[in-house]
């Protein structure tokens, strides 16, 4: 027995106070710079880069449930960069290579593994969109390529090369691609947040927004009113509720989408595996689980419910991709909310209300951009301009009939 | 699986179905600006509680409006459009000038 276990064994306090990675609670002060709505991964992150590259500690993350609790822990976790559009290549790149640091940033392991991800092309149409991608991914520096059946059946030799009667055409393999764990990420920037001074706030929910003159003044809580300079909006999955308090109307549509993990077995499967024609990815955790995720529900709804008919065609499709697999056992199931903008690609950055800006729209691609989000975000707070890389994805776009269409891109087809 | 009431079919899998979208009033294509376009087209209300909204019984292809929870995924009721539509609804568009205007994007 390790002498140090023995030493917390026999003492009188209790040893987490002294070396827990969080401070304990503390009362909410009445006046902050910055209040960040929503302790999720996208929260905190705005928070740590706000403390660590402009100085601003005057900030309080408020989170209603638990650190990380919401949807940052009901993503399916992949991390790539492999989009359709030159704006949304260049943004999730530098997510990706941010995430590549991100452990050693924190000195807390993230478990990031780089595992390549493989996309299947069933039909002529989506090897003509995969070339596309391809070509628009290596001209911003990304390694993507355009790979063969053969060289499909070499890196993922369990795989069924005619699923559903679907041959596979050829893969969108991107080099890149890769999982991290998703729990982690969430408490590495709130651990290095909050070592900087920014206060993290959990079971504090916000119940309304103070507008006045249309500028964000504080909002109100369960625990208080708290006055503010600024509000960051950072609540996937509740984006239009959360903006509604502030008098904001936003051209999203909140969807469930259902995901499932197998029981353990021995790792098989080392890149992670999409088919969007079979509404259906895989990938095989470092713990040999199989994660499996699909699209989103077919009509909008604010509820983790499962439902039978969706896990049946998911499972399926999986088991057309991985015949062996019918017979596993699952171990868990469950649902997150996915806001869905029309365009497939987020809304951040300023709102028709001053001060308030918004962190939103973040569909089925919210936890590979944790880190480009929360640094870009935590930049136009302390600066007050947007940053040249979230432009595009401003919420005027809308206005204006300027999307940015990413719907070829999604990992399975929406 | 679940179930939703057709007012023409009656009871059906909710696989028959398609969703439609919130109800929501269409401004005049030909008068209004481009903002209450876009309103109309891509913003919504999206909030929790009872909604107005479209559904398509896709195998008979008919249109009908239903009332549902969107927290508990409740329908409340479902009706034929002709309880709110009581006349038929034009989509006459300029046909010339629209061409000559300038896109202000």
């Amino acid at each position: 027995m390790p002498f140090s276990l023995l030493k917390y064994g026999l003492n009188k306090d209790y040893p987490f106070e002294q070396n827990a990675d969080l401070p304990a609670p503390s009362a909410l002060k009445s006046h902050y710079d910055v209040v960040i709505i929503g302790g999720g991964g996208h929260g905190v992150a705005t928070a740590y880069y706000l403390a660590k590259y402009h100085g601003i500690t005057n900030v309080a993350v408020l989170e209603k449930g638990y650190l990380g609790g919401g949807n940052t822990a009901r993503n399916t976790a992949v991390i790539r960069s492999n989009y359709l559009t030159s704006e949304g290549v260049k943004f999730y790149s530098e997510s990706v290579k941010l995430f590549q640091g991100l452990s050693n940033e924190f000195d807390f392991n993230i478990m990031y593994s780089r595992r390549g991800q493989l996309t299947l092309a069933h039909s002529d149409a989506a090897v003509r969109g995969f070339r596309q991608r391809t070509e628009v991914n290596k001209h911003f520096g990304g390694k993507t390529e355009l790979i063969d059946p053969q060289q499909i059946r070499e890196l993922v030799p369990t795989l069924n090369m005619n699923p559903a009667d679907q041959p596979v055409l050829a893969g969108l393999w991107h080099i890149d691609g890769a999982t991290a764990r998703h729990d982690a990420v969430a408490w590495g920037y709130a651990k290095g947040a909050t070592q900087r001074g920014v206060e993290l706030h959990q079971l504090t929910e916000v119940t309304g927004v103070t507008v006045e003159q249309g500028k964000v003044t504080g909002v109100e809580t369960n625990r208080g009113k708290v006055s503010c300079g600024c509000v960051v909006q950072a609540v996937a999955g509740m984006s239009s509720v959360v903006a509604a308090m502030a008098g904001i109307r936003m051209p999203i549509t909140t969807y469930p989408l259902q995901a499932m993990v197998t029981q353990p077995v021995k790792p098989f499967l080392d890149p992670l595996v999409s088919s969007p024609a079979l509404h259906c990815y895989v990938q095989q955790t470092g713990r040999g689980e199989l994660v499996f995720g699909g699209g989103s529900d077919p009509y909008p709804l604010y509820s983790t419910r499962s439902t039978m008919d969706l896990k049946e065609s998911l499972l399926a499709h999986a088991v057309e991709l991985f015949p062996f697999m019918a017979n596993m056992r699952l171990m868990r199931q469950w649902g997150g909310l996915t806001d869905m903008t029309s365009d497939y690609s987020p809304i951040m950055g300023l709102s028709p209300v001053d001060n308030y800006y918004l962190d939103a729209g973040w569909g089925t691609w919210g936890f590979k951009s944790t880190p480009i989000c929360g640094k870009t975000m935590a930049e136009l707070v302390a600066t007050g301009k947007v940053p040249e890389l979230i432009e595009p994805f401003a919420m005027s776009r809308f206005d204006t009939f300027r999307q940015v269409n990413e719907m070829g891109a999604t990992a399975a087809s929406h | 699986m679940k179930i939703i009431n057709c007012p023409l079919n009656g009871p059906r899998n909710s696989s028959e179905f398609v969703h439609g979208g919130e109800l929501r009033e269409m401004p005049d294509p030909n008068n209004c600006t481009d903002r209450e376009w876009a309103e109309y087209v891509f913003y919504s209300d999206n909030q929790i509680g009872v909604i107005t909204e479209w559904w398509l019984h896709a195998p008979s292809g008919y249109w009908f409006i239903a009332e549902r929870h969107t927290g508990s995924d409740e329908i409340l009721r479902t009706y034929d459009p002709s309880e709110i539509f009581t006349k038929r609804v034009e989509f006459s568009a300029k046909a010339e000038s629209s061409q000559s205007e300038e896109i202000t994007a």
